[in-house]
């Protein structure tokens, strides 16, 4: 009879936080984060904490700094006059749409890919960067293309959709995820795995420190990242894509490139520049 | 070895350092929170107030029996469905309180029982309240026997901090990768240097416990 | 969420098992070689001692997460290909150990001294000893500990996700990063824990307050 009580006491307080968890689920008050960032004269964004030339803080003076933090630095002064501040708060691949979702977030410039998926639940602006995935291997490979993948150990990240690509177009490939991409790279050259893929941008700056690793086949998928922006609100949208469309034509953009990605071997930088 | 000899550079080494005080910060904050909450939760469960007692216990025991990570996560990702945002560190301080919490409650209900019933019995007898007999004769030998135990939790609770690099908390591990970030070359040699970061901190924990264990002794 | 649940239910499953099956056998090998450590640390020997106390406070006082990506890294570098699930129930084995060496060692202290002087003074080896009369007694002592010490695993086994080893919080994350429903998702993760954890908690203070 005890036993009875004590089943019943748990299934009723399961049933509780079931019920609690739906409601937890409820949207955003619909605020309007263009007149919000105005106010506080602050973008808030989303960035990457430890990618080389995109998003990485700087063991020096803890500042983040990549091509990114910069691209959206450049994109804070368009929308919120000289004076405005970009605040970065770091997520990774996994964070970064709760956060965007709750809130703690404005905007993510994070590498990430625009995407039938997520643009069911966000909002994107127009491509910042147009970025392919492309596989990584040592020199002397005998890999020269992603078909030659079949059969094969694949390493990449958690949380990306690298994974889902690699599935798609090499089937039989095996695929290994690590926790970042460093790992992904130290287990390739462990011979965990034959090649790593991700974006090529990404693979170019896990390159610059390994030149016994080159990037082959080129990019086999165009996955452009984009500025993630929640849903519903179109004049931070407008606001971001104007911030972008001048910085691309007053010659900022192509300078940011060239100072991110002007000299990494197995990378042309041409190929990303906008006119 | 010259990967060994530039991952340890002074900045690098400087940097982790700044994350091994992140960690510390957030553990000692958040073992002095959950020392009270668990001291008090653990009371009530042992008062076994009709109901009351019940609910606190069960959800006691829910929260101790989940892997930390996932209350990690219901406080950076669930909790701002309620209208609280907050940061990566106070995030964490929250989680690792909510979950020393519960274990601490555990820890100080069975310290109590521990203490001899007799002398909850005998205290009352002579006239004390119930909650003046806690105070003054059961709470202070009951926590006396729990040193050893509150040590260990609070040394579980630092190592417990690494899991929040899964929110990007500027603590020791998340320091970690950022450094090998700058070169993948760094990983073993970022992973030896925070392995005995860690260590020193813990194990002069429970080197202090043992010292103190044996004065009291 | 009951819809994610159904969506999602092969993945939870395999997660779950992968999740069961990983703290199943870090519990057993963590037990041998828990035991072994907790004997080299009562043994006569010094060196033995000195091993099994260094190979204790060791892990027993570095992160879990931390020990499992470094043998992961390690052993994939100079030893042998293996995947995440292997190299996170290493992580998991050597970590539990520690403290099942601790759990052991403090067992086998309180079987009386005498018990251990009395079978050598009658023949006895030290293993014999150890065998036929301390270590059972020990044992008896140490299962209830034992018992916290599984839940402890099952938990643990979450830092599996960090090194992609096909466990249940590995799936979450994954369910999470592609349904985008978070919160949910966690919910449902957390259910599954608890449905190993909760009974076997509930079962061992049913069995403390019977001892008591």
């Amino acid at each position: 009879m005890k036993r009875f009580k004590y089943l019943s006491l748990i299934i009723t307080s399961l049933l509780l936080v079931l019920t609690l968890a739906g409601c937890g689920t409820q949207p955003l008050s619909s605020q309007n984060v263009l007149e919000n960032d105005k106010k506080s004269n602050t973008i808030t964004w989303g960035v990457k904490a430890d990618q080389k030339l995109i998003g990485l803080i700087d063991v020096k003076d803890g500042q983040e700094k990549g091509f990114e933090i910069d691209l959206a630095k450049a994109i804070t002064k368009k929308v919120l006059g000289k004076n405005g501040n970009a605040k970065f708060v770091t997520v990774t691949s996994q964070s970064r749409i709760p956060l965007l979702k709750n809130g703690n977030i404005d905007a993510i410039i994070a590498t990430m890919s625009i995407l039938p998926d997520r643009k069911k639940v966000i909002d994107f602006s127009d491509s910042y960067f147009d970025a392919g995935q492309s596989i990584l291997v040592k020199k002397n490979s005998s890999i020269k293309s992603v078909k030659d993948l079949n059969g094969k150990t694949v390493t990449s990240a958690v949380g990306s959709n690298s994974v889902d690509n690699i599935q798609k177009i090499a089937p039989k490939a095996r695929v290994l995820q690590l926790p970042d991409f460093a790992q992904a790279l130290t287990a390739l050259k462990s011979g965990q795995g034959d090649a790593m893929t991700t974006d090529n941008v990404i693979l170019a700056g896990l390159a610059v420190e390994n030149p016994d690793y080159k990037l082959v086949g080129g990019t086999f998928t165009t996955e452009p990242y984009g500025i993630g922006i929640n849903k519903g609100q179109p004049d931070f949208r407008n606001a971001i894509n104007k911030g972008l469309a001048e910085v691309i034509k007053d010659g900022t953009y192509n300078k940011l490139i060239m100072k991110w990605f002007g000299n990494v071997p197995g990378f042309d930088y041409k190929e990303v520049l906008r006119k | 070895m010259q990967n060994w000899i530039d991952a340890y550079s002074w900045i690098n080494i400087r940097f982790l350092l700044q994350g091994l005080e992140i960690t510390i910060l957030i553990s000692v904050i958040s073992v002095v929170l959950s020392f009270i909450f668990g001291s008090v939760l653990g009371i009530i469960r042992y008062a076994k107030i009709p109901y009351f007692s019940r609910i606190i216990g069960f959800i006691i025991d829910v929260i101790r029996n989940l892997p930390l990570l996932l209350i990690i996560f219901f406080t950076y990702f669930g909790l701002p469905a309620f209208g609280f945002k907050p940061d990566t560190i106070p995030a964490a301080i929250l989680a690792m309180t909510v979950f020393e919490s519960m274990m601490i409650a555990e820890i100080i209900r069975s310290g109590i029982l521990a203490v001899d019933i007799g002398q909850m019995e005998a205290s009352r007898a002579m006239g004390m309240k119930m909650g003046q007999a806690m105070w003054h004769v059961v709470l202070p030998q009951a926590y006396k026997k729990m040193i050893p135990a509150l040590v260990s939790q609070f040394i579980s609770l630092i190592k417990d901090t690494s899991l929040a690099t899964i929110i990007v908390v500027p603590e020791l591990m998340q320091h970690g990768q950022v450094v090998y970030g700058q070169n993948p070359n760094y990983i073993i040699p970022v992973f030896v240097a925070m392995a005995i970061m860690y260590f020193v901190v813990c194990y002069a924990l429970s080197l202090l416990s043992k010292v103190i264990d044996r004065r009291m002794a | 969420m009951i819809k994610l649940l159904v969506d999602n239910w092969s993945a939870f499953i395999s997660g779950f098992g992968w999740t069961v099956l990983s703290s199943l056998l870090a519990l057993f090998f963590s037990l041998i070689i828990g035991s072994l450590f907790a004997i080299l640390e009562v043994m006569p020997s010094k060196v033995a001692r000195v091993i099994g106390n260094v190979y204790v406070e060791v892990f027993r006082n570095i992160p879990l997460l931390v020990i499992t990506m470094f043998f992961y890294l390690v052993i994939t570098l100079y030893v042998v290909k293996i995947n995440g699930f292997t190299a996170g129930t290493i992580g998991l084995t050597i970590y539990t150990s520690a403290f099942i060496a601790e759990t052991v060692r403090s067992g086998i202290n309180s079987v009386d001294v005498g018990q251990m002087e009395a079978a050598r003074a009658q023949g006895m080896t030290f293993w014999q000893a150890m065998q036929n009369v301390v270590l059972p007694q020990a044992f008896k002592l140490v299962i209830p500990p034992l018992g916290n010490q599984f839940i402890n695993l099952v938990k643990n086994s979450s830092v599996l996700a960090f090194v992609a080893g096909f466990d249940l919080m590995y799936q979450g994350n994954a369910i999470a990063s592609t349904t985008f429903e978070t919160v949910n998702t966690y919910v449902v993760v957390g259910l599954f824990y608890l449905v190993i954890t909760l009974p076997i908690s509930y079962y061992m203070q049913h069995l403390e307050r019977k001892l008591a």
